[in-house]
């Protein structure tokens, strides 16, 4: 089969262009060198829709950034992905910092945000009670939100996948040919893909994919974000996202509920040696601490539930790369989307889909396209009367597994079996928040092990827990 | 809405002998809510021997300690909800579970909190390093061997030298695995004396005191941990780091009661025993609700947790019988050398002696407790050594208790 377009990343950039794609008569073949979906930057960000004061104006960013948020917030409704509109606060710690802050609002008015407002440091406390006595003053970013960026990604490839795109997860690119008018795309395990068209969201490798046919145009610098995450017994600490004035490096150091709750503090902006530098540091994690102390004294690390690392896959230029390649033709680079990416991801799917449109490629509108996704959570927004009646009919929903975040079987099952399905721990995890709360799995993932086992007809010794050879059980005794 | 008199949540050790004890107080309408399929809570993965000793004079397994439990339960024919979870308890003594069969909501005469503990996860330790497969707590370690029949790792290092990491030590030993060190962070072990030896000692596993695991290295499973000696403040010290080679880390680095349940009723807890603040009959600060078991302490025997467990028990029924009448109550509170003392609170004029359940700061060698309140002694007693892994009881006479002003506090001296 060939496939008349070749997405290479399922990210939420590769998955939102694979969704939008199917918006049209077309064959999509999603490619993942991973064992699941959301597995690089898209599992571990701020998880911020941001409010589009910060980039430069008439970049890409900016337009992306100030077009995306209304464009996120009605995909994330259709997805039915967790999100909030919490608004957020940049703060200013004394009259050093105080000329950032107008700079920032008039950038803001720049790229068409609404709503915004400066704050005096009193004014902002009476908002955000938590808030440091060192703050002076205060840009209120109503627009802006928070969102589950993993649940998105998973719900874009799953949309686009109902809508008939494919996934391929294990095919690490090793080489891309093209040869009359068709691509072949080679894994490093041998087995191969032909498409007409290719676009590369390979995030954090996306310049050794624009390599492979000759654009080696830019070079992504990885740069590592540390972050904590703190029990829900934290996440009233603040009601909105705060952030810092920021600098050369990025957002600063952040404080932010989640949309389950949690309390999330991060992210450093360290340079890292390769794309997949994903682990965390005492030096990094002490940053971090001290850092979002400086914001909100109050937080008590002690309530710490994990810490995670990811690798921003950013450029010299500071700006997105969507662009048709250089030297090779129906191939189109949607590269080095660090933040504001995830705000913009809806947009940047829009307008790489545009480009390729331009390019050639045909669109023609699939009427039976359905934009919409069942809420995977739909129990745990049922009254005690509806879910009584709904485990009636379906026991397996009454069933809990994950005793933190409440997770039933049924809700297990389902993630293994829906689209894009999940094939081991961490992707039941990433789907159902089962194992993601204080104990960690510490009581159900030998449970879910049996689920994932029973589910794929697999031996208990199979089941891994992100592919590849991370299994957990190592034999029978 | 259905209605009974005892509602106990929880099927363990805790929960069993607060059932029975509820029953045989003349309050026959009690009943378990258990989630697992099977009564006996944490003690069915613990196939090791060492339990029974205190409370009933042998020596069993964790399953048969469980067993004797049961066979008491249904001798009795105490009801109970296997599978079920209980998702909530409201301060007026509603209690809401889930099964696969549905929701159902009790109103209880008394409730009885037997929920057990956690284990602390790597997360809240926030070890650096990658994130592979093979990091697991002990206690998730032990339900895939013991109860669900497979091996997890071939070369281990446990961080944490608690009961449970020196019992795994032991286990993984015998199911064939190399286990290259024991790193524990304090100074002294927080394990039982009896497990370093026969879990250690004797399979020649090295404990490395002032030790923490600096760093876990692998990216599919786990390749090899660096381990560090640290100063007295915990801290690293970068020149001892050190790299041990192996596929598996086991974690036992702490035990949190699961008092998710009881926050969310309003019930005022002790921030050091991450428990509820009870009173002599282990009831809450909520009247009709009591607590017992590792959900109130954590204990290092299970003997004592069936003690408390009693307690509690016969407090519920009393309860439920009496109405729960109230005096006057003093609050008993930790002094010099003593981390916490257990119950906070005890009522005046219970004609009955009450036993207090305490830990020491750190390890200590010969020393005297002494029970005060004002300048009046109520108790002493001496231990020619105390550590904060093995919980004392001292017990106050119903006499002395008689005619107590102000609070109670128990400390310790050193004497030699």
């Amino acid at each position: 089969m060939i496939y008349d377009v070749i997405v290479a990343g399922a990210g939420v950039i590769g998955g939102m262009v694979a969704r939008e794609l199917t918006k049209y008569k077309l064959n999509v073949c999603i490619l993942e060198k991973e064992s699941d979906v959301a597995c690089g930057a898209s599992k571990a960000n701020s998880g911020i829709i941001h409010g589009g004061f910060d980039p430069e104006p008439e970049t890409l960013k900016a337009k992306m950034n100030t077009a995306g948020i209304s464009k996120l917030y009605e995909t994330a409704k259709m997805l039915h992905v967790p999100h909030k509109q919490n608004g957020s606060l940049v703060c200013a710690f004394g009259e050093e910092e105080e000329p950032a802050i107008h700079e920032l609002y008039e950038r803001g008015l720049e790229n068409g945000i609404q709503g915004m407002s400066i704050l005096t440091g009193d004014e902002a406390r009476a908002l955000e009670p938590e808030l440091s006595e060192a703050i002076t003053l205060v840009l209120n970013i109503p627009s802006a939100g928070i969102i589950c960026p993993y649940e998105l990604t998973i719900a874009a490839v799953g949309n686009a996948m109902d809508n008939g795109a494919t996934l391929k997860t294990n095919f690490e690119i090793a080489a891309i040919q093209r040869a009359n008018g068709i691509y072949t795309v080679t894994a490093k395990d041998g087995q191969s893909v032909q498409g007409r068209f290719v676009v590369n969201c390979a995030g954090a490798y996306s310049d050794k994919i624009s390599a492979m046919v000759g654009d080696d145009s830019f070079t992504i610098i990885p740069r590592a974000g540390e972050y904590l995450l703190l029990d829900k017994s934290e996440g009233v600490r603040v009601s909105r996202t705060i952030f810092q004035v920021p600098s050369k490096e990025g957002k600063g150091i952040l404080v932010s509920p989640t949309v389950d709750n949690n309390l999330l503090t991060g992210p450093t902006a360290l340079r890292v040696r390769t794309s997949g530098s994903t682990e965390t540091t005492d030096d990094g994690l002490a940053i971090v601490r001290n850092l979002s102390k400086k914001s909100v004294p109050g937080v008590d690390y002690r309530q710490v539930i994990t810490s995670f690392s990811g690798v921003r896959a950013s450029v010299a230029t500071g700006d997105f790369i969507i662009e048709p390649a250089k030297n090779a033709e129906n191939f189109v680079n949607v590269a080095a989307i660090d933040s504001p990416g995830l705000t913009s991801c809806v947009a940047i799917a829009e307008y790489a889909v545009e480009i390729l449109g331009s390019i050639g490629l045909e669109l023609l509108a699939n009427p039976a396209f359905d934009g919409t996704r069942p809420d995977p959570h739909f129990i745990k927004k049922m009254s005690d009367e509806e879910k009584s009646a709904y485990i009636a009919e379906h026991p397996a929903y009454g069933r809990i597994i994950c005793r933190c975040e409440m997770v039933s079987e049924g809700e297990i099952r389902d993630a293994i079996r829906r689209n894009p399905p999940a094939h081991d721990v961490d992707g039941v995890k990433r789907r159902t928040r089962s194992g993601m709360g204080r104990c960690q799995g510490g009581f159900c993932m030998p449970y879910v092990m049996k689920l994932i086992a029973e589910e794929n007809g697999v031996p208990m010794e199979q089941v891994t827990k992100k592919g590849k050879d991370s299994n957990l059980a190592t034999g029978r005794i | 809405m259905m209605k009974h008199s005892v509602v106990i949540v929880g099927g363990g050790p805790a929960g069993m002998a607060a059932a029975i004890a509820a029953y045989d107080r003349g309050v026959t309408d009690t009943v378990i809510i258990d989630r697992e399929e099977e009564l006996g809570g944490i003690l069915r993965q613990c196939i090791h021997n060492g339990f029974g000793l205190h409370k009933l004079g042998r020596e069993l397994t964790g399953p048969e300690y469980a067993d004797v439990y049961k066979k008491q339960v249904e001798e009795r024919g105490i009801k109970v909800y296997h599978t079920t979870m209980v998702t909530a308890i409201s301060p007026d003594l509603v209690v809401t579970a889930q099964s696969r069969e549905g929701l159902m909501k009790i109103q209880a005469g008394a409730v009885v909190l037997a929920m057990g503990c956690r284990e602390r996860s790597r997360g809240a330790l926030s070890v650096a390093g990658t994130r592979p497969a093979g990091v697991y707590s002990a206690g998730t370690a032990q339900k895939l061997i013991n109860c669900m029949g497979y091996t997890v790792g071939k070369k281990a290092v446990i961080l944490g030298s608690g009961d449970i990491g020196l019992i795994m030590a032991r286990r993984m030993s015998l199911e064939g695995a190399k286990v290259e060190a024991v790193c524990e962070i304090m100074p002294y072990s927080g394990g039982l004396t009896r497990n370093i030896v026969q879990c250690l000692e004797d399979y020649g596993i090295p404990l490395y005191l002032s030790h923490t695991v600096a760093e876990i290295h692998g990216t599919d499973r786990v390749e090899g941990v660096t381990i560090a000696q640290v100063d007295e403040n915990r801290r690293i010290l970068p020149e001892t780091k050190r790299y041990i080679p192996c596929d598996t880390l086991l974690l036992s680095v702490g035990l949190i009661p699961e008092n998710e349940l009881t926050r969310a009723a309003g019930i005022p807890m002790d921030p050091i025993t991450n428990g509820a603040l009870v009173d002599e009959n282990r009831q809450t600060e909520v009247p009709g609700i009591f607590a017992c078991g590792n959900v109130l302490q954590v204990h290092d025997l299970v003997d004592y947790v069936s003690d408390e467990a009693e307690i509690a028990g016969l407090g519920a029924a009393e309860f439920v019988l009496g109405g729960g009448k109230k005096g006057v109550s003093v609050s008993v509170k930790p002094g010099a050398g003593v981390r916490y003392v257990l119950p906070q609170r005890i009522n005046l004029g219970e004609e009955k002696d009450v036993p207090l359940f305490l830990r020491v700061v750190k390890p200590y060698g010969k020393v005297r407790f002494t029970v005060k309140a004002g300048d009046e002694v109520l108790a002493t007693a001496v231990r020619l050594k105390a550590a904060p892994g093995e919980m004392e009881k001292i017990v106050v006479k119903k006499e002395k208790l008689a005619d107590v002003q102000g609070e109670i506090t128990v400390s310790l001296e050193e004497i030699v």
